[in-house]
């Protein structure tokens, strides 16, 4: 079995904040799937110890059998959380996917005729052709999150990581994009990490998950780690979870109650 | 007409013009990265602590660039070492480190009483102050810094968009900002004596935010900001022979009056197009304002129809 990511007693953190220690989780090749857990739990911290950014104070990171930072250029494909993105950057949704191939492109500031083409193509398949040179303000959430996906697929990379690409868009996108990379794992094998807050769209979608908070609490699929046992380990509190003709729905126990005078 | 061309007859008018029009068409260059950076007063910083090198430099007998260039350099590679940790912020960094080197030129000037030199041309511009080698600087710099950004045209675009993910997707940021650190302290460098150390911040941010409202496209950006630098200096330059003004302050003021005039066409524009997006149902006045209707569809509940202009336009 190929892993397309191993963690081997890996330690990160910040300064003299400890985010998590020895941690050690595989992801073999050909996966999809979600991290989930509370906010401040380290799950970006850990996508930025598999993309290379951040660097670890012990244990070694292979990606695809490349140590840490020595991962090929194209390897791996990166779509940012949308609210970093800077809205107002005068660039096109083409000349955002461009930039996925800008690392081994000519010196030349222009585009080839095969980029081109590549990037025409793909947009194609991601339904954005029609708005490839619209600046990115002007198209809406689900195609902006499509332009940065193109970005990331350009290279056609072996690995794909998502950070938060549910937050902010509304339920339809959401649906959409998450059916979108779970095409792309099912036609292409390309291997696909994500996170995410939102565990009913996880938990309906995706085959794989990761419950994370500040090291490994459990992996699985979701039939076997959508139980309140696990949840309540990574999330704390106390979770319903209600299945419905196969479908998961996940809920705080404790209601809000409502005064008398609240209605 | 002859009264217009009457000033081109003077050597000194024809060097300023020319280095006029270089500064404007580099700053304009630069300003670009600038602005769509967020630094718009790493200028104002590093032409302050470009100026307390050359005091430095003239003490020690140095020649005006040595000093200047010397310490502007150090100045933005210290920039760039005290934000990279992400605890202090570029701005805060710009603050301290080039202050702080502008405040050792003014501590030599006022300890020094000897001083004969007047560093009046380095803070407001001098239109007598262009020699033959400041022509050569200025253009060497200005080829420089040209070729850089169209050979590095793609890695310091991305880089410019988003840094860590342009880091992520092989771009070398570490290498682009000291790139773009280098050409920069010599385009202010190249600036100073034209435009001066207090009036640069304006002549490399005008012609950027100005281009900014023309267009959407990064490139045509560029090409705009570098035409609009160009006018900008050559129209200042002349406002500085005909009326008698520091060029410096000359060159920021008609940059400002083509900031205004553009700003003008393109609010009017702006308030057009809302107005042609709003429509009416029935009682029903509203918009479409990311022009996406055709995704979300038009779909009212009482399945009214369009209104003709509206069918039109879709």
């Amino acid at each position: 079995m190929t892993l397309a990511i191993q963690l081997d007693d890996v330690t990160v953190g910040y300064d003299d904040k400890l985010i998590f220690s020895r941690l050690k989780l595989d992801i073999p090749a050909g996966r999809f799937a979600g991290i989930v857990g509370p906010t401040g739990s380290g799950k970006t911290t850990l996508l930025k110890t598999i993309l290379g950014t951040q660097p670890c104070f012990a244990g070694r990171v292979s990606v695809f059998g490349h140590r840490h930072n020595k991962v090929p250029a194209g390897t791996i494909g990166y779509v940012p959380q949308l609210e970093s993105v800077d809205w107002t950057f005068p660039v096109t949704v083409e000349q955002v996917i461009l930039m996925g191939l800008y690392a081994n492109s000519h010196i030349w500031p222009w585009p080839s005729r095969a980029e081109r083409a590549a990037v025409e193509e793909l947009a194609k398949r991601l339904g954005i052709h029609d708005c490839l040179h619209h600046h990115i303000i002007n198209v809406s959430g689900g195609q902006r999150q499509r332009a940065f996906l193109a970005r990331a697929l350009i290279s056609e990379p072996k690995l794909l990581i998502l950070d938060e690409p549910t937050a902010g868009v509304d339920i339809k996108t959401q649906h959409d994009v998450l059916h979108l990379l779970g095409d792309l794992n099912a036609d292409e094998g390309i291997t696909i990490l994500l996170t995410t807050h939102d565990l009913n769209a996880i938990a309906s979608h995706l085959p794989w998950v990761v419950c994370f908070n500040n090291g490994l609490v459990a992996q699985g699929k979701p039939r076997d780690i959508f139980t309140s046992s696990i949840l309540t380990r990574t999330f704390g509190g106390d979770i319903v979870i209600v299945e419905y003709e196969g479908h998961f729905l996940i809920a705080n126990s404790t209601p809000l109650h409502i005064g008398e005078a609240g209605h | 007409m002859d009264a217009f061309f009457a000033p081109f007859e003077y050597e000194f008018f024809r060097h300023s013009l020319i280095a006029a029009l270089l500064v404007g068409m580099l700053c304009g260059l630069i300003g670009v990265y600038i602005v769509l950076r967020g630094m718009s007063y790493i200028g104002h910083g590093l032409s302050h602590a470009a100026f307390g090198g050359a005091v430095v430099g003239f003490t020690m007998n140095l020649n005006y660039y040595v000093g200047a260039g010397a310490m502007g350099l150090l100045a933005a590679l210290l920039i760039n070492q005290v934000s990279k940790g992400g605890k202090i912020k570029s701005d805060a960094a710009i603050g301290i480190v080039t202050t702080a080197f502008f405040a050792l030129g003014v501590a030599i000037i006022s300890g020094v009483r000897k001083f004969t030199k007047s560093f009046d041309a380095a803070l407001f511009g001098n239109i007598l102050g262009v020699t033959t080698d400041d022509l050569w600087i200025i253009a060497g710099v200005t080829l420089i810094t040209g070729l850089t950004i169209f050979f590095m045209y793609k890695p310091l675009l991305f880089s410019t968009f988003d840094a860590e993910t342009a880091n992520i997707f092989g771009i070398r940021t570490g290498r682009m900002q000291l790139v773009f650190s280098v050409i920069l302290t010599l385009s202010i460098i190249a600036s100073m004596n034209i435009v001066g150390v207090t009036m640069i911040a304006a002549t490399l941010v005008i012609p950027a935010v100005t281009a900014r409202m023309m267009t959407d496209s990064f490139s045509r950006m560029l090409i705009y900001s570098t035409a609009i630098g160009a006018v900008m200096g050559v129209g200042g330059m002349y406002a500085s022979y005909l009326f008698n003004a520091a060029s410096g302050a000359t060159i920021v003021l008609f940059g400002a009056a083509i900031f205004c005039m553009v700003g003008a066409i393109y609010l009017l524009r702006k308030r057009r197009a809302l107005h042609e997006h709003l429509h009416r149902h029935g009682e029903l006045l509203h918009s479409h304002p990311h022009g996406h209707q055709h995704e979300h569809g038009h779909g009212h509940p009482d399945g009214a129809q369009q209104e003709p202009e509206q069918q039109n336009r879709a």
